[in-house]
Parts: structure tokens; C-alpha cells; sequence
């Protein structure tokens, strides 16, 4: 077995018995993202993950550390990393060294973990398919003219293409799941407040969380272990106790009731992702769980509500680059307005101007009622569907993108994209936890299955998905290399 | 409801953005089919409390003290343009 293929606790133990070192490990790795050509990283940090793997193995040989000591990841580039360069995916920040750490950062190193460097990400994670990039598209690992999903799709591609035993992402309205589903890896998008936002670049304020993009739920309860707790410098950051997430991974499902929302199967959804989920489903009842038919009524206006909200955070949020403290400054402006304007122009890309506009409108003086309070007010009935279904139902499952990945380039239309998103921005909006695990594939292409779980039921979705994972080989797989 | 190309240069102008006339052409097109998504006007909610935030919380609060050093020189190592310790832009009155 190659050591690219293997899990955290796999690795760990391997670190543990001297088969090999940290630095032997991040070497690999190194090399291995040197040769690919997925694009998945916008900044390799080698000598930084040198450096942190000799400290790794000095602690590892004192018997020190902890299960992550040691392990290589890859750092989704819009979290800040004192003194590399933080991008966003973004000409506005290509400029940008971070002068203070995200606290996921601080606490990934505080974990004794290596960071290889930082991954590629549609701009300001306003993307589903990682085509919004400054940097370039990321390619999907399983074939390289599809897209890998986004918008943290350097993170999925680093995981399943085997550049990274582990990454993070950012998920405000799927980021996480979907790039996971459309990649075959294990991706978690925690409570909202779960994972401290501090240090995190802002896209949609109320939406978005980080969580651990990973090969197993067994590697993602580890690593949120990690990243989870109270931070005081995150004003939303949730005051809620921190379990072991791998504490329950081993517990049964045997008479878990699992919803299956309608309007998650109707029309839109391929017909082989279908079956893929339905099958899954059925592995789920052969182990002892009970299926039940429910509905989300309101999910259907999740996408105009989403397509609201978002932007309009997003337009308050990114108003602060401006071309004065930090970030891109136009050439030669000729005085403020002619600096606020163009080193926006010039620095943002086509579909973060369009959100900021569509923010900005939704904002606005006469339409604010209409838009923002309208869609505050759906939003109160989408999270109120969760409400009354999970009154007779422990997790709910379904389909995670209504497609396996697709060509690049060939969704030109800004709508078609949106679209694309109807199954993850409902537990965005509600702040509820959800994930994809690999569960089957379509034209030799991942498909993943969604799980949305009650607020602060991570222990649980890790749960049902480690029991998943043990009967299953889908979350094994691994594309194959020329 | 349909914007016109005016209305769109004014949003992007409300958003400090300029648009060439093709980026203008395609915005207009592409914001009026964003919209157009909305199916919101339709939901009756004039019962319902608006949600600003998933888990209902109130804004913390904390003691009045400090608890951050002055870091200006390195937050102004990354800045455009600085002098004295202010930011740099270009002269606004004369």
C-alpha cells in the first residue's frame, strides 16, 4: 500500500512504529504535488513543512504529540497563515502576505500537523466548480477534464488525488459537500459556530463554516477535533462543549429512522446519481436503520433565498477592499474614487463583481424590504422544515449535487450553476451540520451521499457514515494515475 | 421587474465597480436572470420573523479592556502605500 493512500489513524500509527518519519512523509507528499497537474495548489510551502516535520519527528521520537502530530494537510488558501501568502483565489489578494493566523490555523498547529502549503479555491469561494479561480481551474482527480467542484476544490483534489492526507475547507452554501461528492472523499460542514471564523476570509458572514475534507469519517472526526471550540475572537463562535468526535464512531445505527426528503428525488436529480443514493439508502435499512418518506416544503425557494443572503453579506463583506490597507491598488490613480474604483475593477473577477452588485441592489434603498427582509424571512421557513422533520427523524439523506462533475467549461451561465447547488444551501441556511461520503460512482465519476443532521449532531453523522464506511469500499477507491 | 443597463452602471457604481460595455451588456443580462430566480414574492410571510442568524444568538459582550497590542507597523508593512503611520491615498483636498 502506498503511503499516499493511507488514513490519519493509519499514518499515525505507522509514525508511532518508526516505519517511517514525518519528513520521509512530507517529502512524498512534496514531490507528489510537484509532479501533479491538477493545479490544486496555488502555494507549495516546502521549506515551512520541512521545518514542521523535523519538529514533528523530534516530538514523535520523545513519545510527545498528538494523533495528528506529524500529518502533512493541505490549508485551503482563504485562511489566513502568518506570514504566507493568503489569496482567496484572488488577483485582490495575490499581494497578500497575513499578518496573524486564522485561529484553524493556530489550532493545526498547535495539533503539531504539517502544512504543505495552500490550496486552490473558486475567488472568495463564490464558485460550485473551482473555474472562478485567479489561479486556474483545479482539474477533478478522476478526470482531468472535469471539474473538481467548489468552491474548495484544490482542497478535494488534494485529497483524492493523493497530494494531501487531509485538507481544509469552507462550506457557506456547499462548498465542502459538493467538491467532496464530485472528488469521492469525506467532507463535513459543521454547525454553524462550531469552527472558530476568525482569521477566515469573510464571504457570507451567517453562512460560512470550515470543517475537515478528508479520506474517512474516522480522519474527519479526528481532525475536527482539532479545529472545534469556543473562540473568543469570533463573535458567532458558539459557547458549546466539545466532545470527542471519535468517540461514537463505533456505535450501531440499528434502529437509526432516516428521512428522505421528496423534494430532494424530484425532478433534475440523474437518474444513476439516484440509484447510487438509493443504494446507499438500502445498505443503511440492511444494517438495521428505518427509512421514512418526509418533506422540506420551502426547500424549493432555498436557492432565490441563498442567491439573496449571500450576496448581500458578500457585498458588505468585501467592501473593505478598497486598494488602501492591504491587497491590489491600481496603477497611477488620479485621485480616491478613480484608486476605490479601479483597484476593485481591476482586482476582482466576473462572478464576485456579480454578486457584490446583486448585493448592493438587494441592499438598497427601496428594495431592501423586498429582497433582504423577503429572504430572512424564507430563510426562517426553510430552517423551520428541519424543525418538524427532525421531530420524527435522526439524519436526513439524499443526493449532494444533482450530477456527477462536469466538463469544464461547459456551464457558461451563471443561473445553470446556482442551480446546480439545490441540494446543500438548505443546511447552509439553517446553519445545520451536513456531509458527503462517497457512495458510488456514474461514469467511472464519485458520487456522494448527503447526510444532514439535528444542530451540533457532528458525533452522529461521523457516526452513521464510520458504520457506512466499514461496509463499504467507495471512500477506498482511488483514481488511477498515468 | 426588468433592470436596465442604466440601473446596473449605478448599482456597480453604488458597489465602487466600473464595467466595460461588454461586462455592462453581460451583467445586465446575467442580474435580471438572478432575479428573475426570485420566487420569493409569492411566499406569504407576514407572520414570520426574519433570520439573521442560524442559531438565534445574541451578541456577546465583554469587559472594556485591552486586550490587543499595537501591531501597526506590521499591519502597514503590507499596505499599498503608508507614511507616518497613516495610509496613503491621493490628495482629496487640495
Amino acid at each position: 500500500m502506498s503511503i499516499h493512500t493511507q488514513t490519519i489513524a493509519q499514518l499515525a500509527q505507522g509514525l508511532k512504529d518508526k516505519e517511517f518519519s514525518s519528513v520521509e512523509l512530507t517529502q512524498h507528499y512534496l514531490k507528489r504535488i510537484q509532479q501533479s497537474d491538477l493545479n490544486a495548489f496555488i502555494t507549495v510551502t516546502d521549506e515551512l513543512a520541512m521545518a514542521q516535520a523535523q519538529a514533528a519527528d523530534e516530538k514523535i521520537a520523545k513519545g510527545a504529540g498528538s494523533i495528528l502530530t506529524g500529518i502533512p494537510y493541505a490549508h485551503k488558501d482563504i485562511f489566513c497563515t502568518q506570514g504566507v501568502k493568503t489569496s482567496a483565489g484572488s488577483k485582490m489578494l495575490d499581494n497578500f502576505i497575513a499578518p496573524y493566523d486564522a485561529t484553524v490555523s493556530h489550532q493545526l498547529n498547535q495539533a503539531d500537523t504539517v502544512m504543505l502549503g495552500k490550496v486552490n479555491m473558486d475567488e472568495f469561494a463564490m464558485g460550485s466548480s473551482n473555474e472562478n479561480s485567479f489561479y486556474g481551474a483545479v482539474k477533478n482527480p478522476w478526470n482531468t477534464d472535469k471539474i473538481p467542484g467548489g468552491s474548495s476544490g484544490g482542497s478535494a483534489a488534494a485529497v483524492a488525488g493523493g497530494l494531501s492526507c487531509f485538507a481544509t475547507g469552507t462550506d457557506t452554501g456547499g462548498s465542502i459537500r459538493q467538491p467532496a461528492s464530485l472528488c469521492g472523499i469525506t467532507g463535513l460542514k459543521p454547525t454553524y459556530g462550531r469552527v472558530s471564523r476568525y482569521g477566515m476570509i469573510a464571504y457570507a458572514s451567517s453562512l460560512d463554516q470550515a470543517g475537515p475534507m478528508t479520506k474517512t469519517a474516522e480522519d474527519a472526526a479526528i481532525v475536527l477535533n482539532a479545529m472545534a471550540g469556543f473562540d473568543e475572537k469570533d463573535s458567532t463562535s458558539a459557547e458549546q462543549a466539545v466532545p470527542d468526535y471519535t468517540a461514537n464512531l463505533n456505535d450501531s445505527v440499528k434502529g437509526l429512522t432516516i428521512g428522505l426528503p421528496k423534494e430532494f428525488f424530484s425532478e433534475g436529480l440523474d437518474d444513476e446519481v439516484a440509484t447510487q443514493v438509493m443504494n446507499a439508502v438500502k445498505e443503511f435499512e440492511a444494517m438495521g436503520a428505518t427509512v421514512k418518506e418526509i418533506s422540506l416544503p420551502n426547500s424549493a425557494y432555498a436557492i432565490p433565498t441563498y442567491y439573496i443572503v449571500a450576496p448581500c453579506e458578500c457585498s458588505s463583506n468585501l467592501s473593505r477592499l478598497d486598494g488602501v490597507r492591504y491587497g491590489y491598488r491600481c496603477d497611477n490613480p488620479k485621485d480616491l474614487e478613480d484608486l476605490y474604483l479601479r483597484s476593485r475593477s481591476e482586482g476582482f473577477g466576473a462572478e464576485v463583481k456579480r454578486r457584490i452588485m446583486i448585493g448592493a441592489y438587494a441592499l438598497s434603498a427601496g428594495y431592501y424590504d423586498a429582497y433582504y427582509l423577503k429572504a430572512q424571512k424564507t430563510r426562517h421557513l426553510i430552517s423551520e422544515d428541519f424543525k418538524k422533520a427532525f421531530n420524527e427523524v435522526d439524519v436526513i439523506m439524499g443526493p449532494v449535487s444533482p450530477t456527477t462533475a462536469f466538463d469544464l467549461g461547459s456551464v457558461k451561465d451563471p443561473v445553470s450553476m446556482y442551480l446546480a447547488d439545490i441540494y446543500t444551501l438548505s443546511a447552509n441556511l439553517a446553519g445545520l451540520p451536513g456531509m458527503s461520503i462517497p457512495a458510488g460512482f456514474s461514469n467511472k465519476l464519485p458520487v456522494g451521499l448527503q447526510l444532514i443532521g439535528n444542530y451540533w449532531s457532528e458525533s452522529k453523522l461521523l457516526n452513521i457514515a464510520h458504520q457506512f464506511q466499514l461496509q463499504t469500499n467507495w471512500h477506498q477507491q482511488m483514481p488511477q494515475e498515468n | 421587474m426588468s433592470l436596465s443597463e442604466e440601473q446596473v452602471t449605478q448599482i456597480a457604481y453604488l458597489a465602487r465597480l466600473t464595467l466595460s460595455d461588454a461586462e455592462l451588456k453581460d451583467n445586465t443580462k446575467d442580474l435580471n436572470a438572478i432575479l428573475g430566480l426570485e420566487q420569493l414574492g409569492a411566499i406569504e410571510t407576514d407572520d414570520i420573523e426574519p433570520m439573521a442568524h442560524p442559531l438565534h444568538m445574541t451578541q456577546r459582550l465583554r469587559a472594556d479592556v485591552v486586550t490587543e497590542q499595537d501591531h501597526s507597523d506590521l499591519f502597514q508593512s503590507i499596505a499599498p502605500k503608508t507614511g507616518n503611520k497613516h495610509y496613503l491615498v491621493p490628495t482629496v483636498i487640495e
